[in-house]
């Protein structure tokens, strides 16, 4: 009976040790918040409905990035997002684009649905943005010129530079 | 003082090549040493200058001074300690930019709010924080928002922390030594006391699923930038900071709340955090893949390389921070490192051929700037100064040579190789590869 009522007094000691904190957090639900979830994973989860070709990917990418990427990507004043395959092994400065360096195709959609185009951000649909992603991994060589890019197909893009990636964390670098 | 010259006194106290000194030799009182700082810096029986000055009383003494103000700002005549070189935009200023804190300006261990380093992916956003959310959701049984107000009720936790971005002293890597000073070099980097609510204190009122491995977090600025940091470090010592140096965060550095992730890649230290979202695996977004991760020899990109590894760099003299006559001077500095303490650091005026121990300004903090001080005897000829932190881990900071031996020259990130000051006989101090 003693040990019954010392681990009841503990477990009750444990629930007002946890109530502790101010609990002024107010609930909220994922439907609530929906306006602000911009994440994506490399998996796909999180993108939305919607679907893009490149050939309107060029038209979106005319009007809204050229001015800043160059035409067809080659950059300038911004980041280029075409070329540079072959020059992140040698000792010629390395030229890190979409289609040389990054890892994830999921990534584009979401740093363009975040980020882009720099003025305007979040004012591009998601129609939109499938596209103008088609259209610079095209661009690249990666798609065909005939590929709809959308939540299915976007995660299953290879990227070229993938397997040069390994993650450090929780290790430690040379 | 017996029968030993003052020369003989003053070599008594060399520790190291060209002229360094035993870092206690400005904290010793009486006997030999005291001959030896005479000789040294030439103060010997205080000897009157040629052309002595005659004071006289200056007008601010004589008339009264300025009435009281709500906010001050430093002297006028202090103008020189400003955060630079201001960055060219071809946005019509807008868009991503940094500018740096003025090292060779500051000294102690504390950045200056007005002064601290600033790295921003699409400007500052003007934040009324009646209208801001810090929202907690994703693998969490309850999914929360936190007003500024209710955070600011919260019990707080304080902390003197460094933060660096990890593309400081990336220039360090450029075939030939730039012409640059600390502030250019390596002024990504400044150390402020933070102060409040620990992030695991939040996560747990939330809930954490026990799938959740990873969180996003995400800023409320125009970039929304985001940055996956592993639960596990959330846990540790993560702060959802509101103040900076005792006062509200500044705009550029957060306002009003950042994440604080002690010793990890400054880009992690989300600001304007609006967002946490518990997740099983990283995010992989822009800034944790196409930036901030290493390009290491033979192609091969090292990603999620969080802690930044110790580094120092002296401060005084620097480029900048000339030397004038010969004799004694106090060469300073600040080392950090994001895996705990500064143990130790050493200091050498002879291009790294002989080292000597600096002395550690208290206090010493984890992931903190620590300051370092040691005495130098400038002869007044040539001179290379180094100096290399070491942390509590045993880990030394490395050699130019050896780092791009490691990881070649191309990794542009994480880059702290050791800084060579190049003095020249006319006092001037210059960025040298030595």
């Amino acid at each position: 009976m003693f040990t019954r009522s010392f681990i009841l007094a503990a477990a009750f000691a444990g629930a007002a040790m946890a109530a502790e904190s101010p609990q002024l957090g107010q609930p909220i639900t994922e439907k609530e918040a929906a306006a602000w979830d911009l994440s994506i994973g490399a998996d796909g989860v999180g993108l939305p409905p919607g679907r893009g070709t490149v050939k309107a990917g060029e038209e979106v990418f005319i009007a809204k990035c050229q001015g800043c990427h160059g035409e067809k990507g080659v950059g300038q004043p911004a980041d280029k997002l075409v070329g540079g395959q072959g020059t992140l092994g040698g000792d010629v400065a390395p030229v890190k684009t979409v289609g040389s360096y990054w890892p994830y195709a999921t990534t584009l959609f979401d740093y363009i649905r975040r980020a882009m185009p720099l003025t305007e951000p979040q004012t591009l649909k998601p129609g939109e943005i499938y596209a103008v992603s088609a259209y610079i991994l095209n661009l690249n060589g990666i798609i065909s010129a005939k590929t709809v890019i959308d939540a299915k197909s976007l995660p299953k893009v290879k990227m070229p530079n993938k397997g040069n990636f390994y993650i450090v964390y929780p290790g430690e670098i040379k | 003082m017996s029968d030993k010259t003052e020369s003989e006194n003053f070599d008594a106290e060399q520790v190291a090549g060209n002229g360094l000194l035993d870092r206690r030799v400005f904290l010793r009182q009486g006997g030999g040493l005291l001959g030896a700082l005479g000789a040294a810096a030439g103060l010997a029986g205080y000897s009157k200058p040629v052309e002595a000055e005659t004071l006289v009383v200056p007008s601010w003494t004589t008339t009264p001074g300025a009435w009281v103000q709500g906010y001050t700002q430093p002297s006028k005549y202090e103008g020189k300690v400003v955060r630079g070189p201001m960055p060219s935009n071809p946005y019509n200023n807008v868009g991503p930019g940094s500018v740096r804190s003025p090292l060779q300006y500051l000294d102690g261990m504390i950045t200056p709010n007005g002064v601290h380093y600033e790295r921003s992916h699409n400007g500052v956003p003007d934040i009324d924080p009646a209208g801001h959310r810090l929202l907690i959701h994703g693998l969490v049984k309850r999914p929360l928002t936190f007003t500024l107000d209710a955070l600011s009720r919260y019990p707080m936790t304080s902390r003197i922390s460094f933060v660096e971005c990890a593309g400081n002293s990336g220039g360090m890597l450029a075939p030939t030594a730039a012409d640059g000073t600390a502030q250019s070099l390596h002024g990504l980097v400044s150390c402020a006391e933070w102060t409040g609510v620990p992030l695991a204190m939040l996560l747990e009122e939330a809930g954490v699923d026990p799938k959740a491995k990873w969180l996003v977090a995400e800023g409320a600025d125009a970039a929304t930038m985001s940055r996956s940091v592993p639960l596990a470090k959330a846990l540790d010592d993560a702060l959802v900071a509101l103040y900076q140096n005792g006062e509200r965060i500044r705009p550029a550095n957060g306002y009003p709340m950042r994440l604080l992730l002690p010793g990890w890649q400054g880009n992690m230290n989300v600001k304007w955090l609006r967002r946490i979202k518990l997740l099983a695996e990283p995010a992989m977004t822009k800034d944790e893949t196409s930036k901030y991760s290493l390009l290491l020899k033979e192609g091969k990109v090292a990603q999620f390389n969080f802690p930044l590894d110790a580094k120092s760099v002296i401060t005084k003299p620097s480029p900048g921070v000339n030397m004038t006559a010969p004799g004694l001077y106090e060469i300073s500095g600040i080392a950090w490192s994001g895996n705990g303490k500064i143990a130790k650091v050493e200091v050498s005026a002879d291009g790294g051929k002989s080292w000597a121990p600096a002395a550690l300004s208290e206090p010493v903090m984890s992931k903190a700037i620590t300051r370092f001080r040691i005495p130098w005897r400038w002869n007044g000829g040539p001179a290379v100064l180094q100096s290399r932190a070491i942390d509590e881990t045993g880990y030394v900071q490395p050699t130019r040579e050896q780092q791009i031996g490691a990881r070649g020259s191309r990794f542009q990130y994480h880059c702290n190789l050791i800084t060579s000051w190049g003095v020249a006989a006319s006092g001037e101090v210059k960025h040298v590869y030595a």
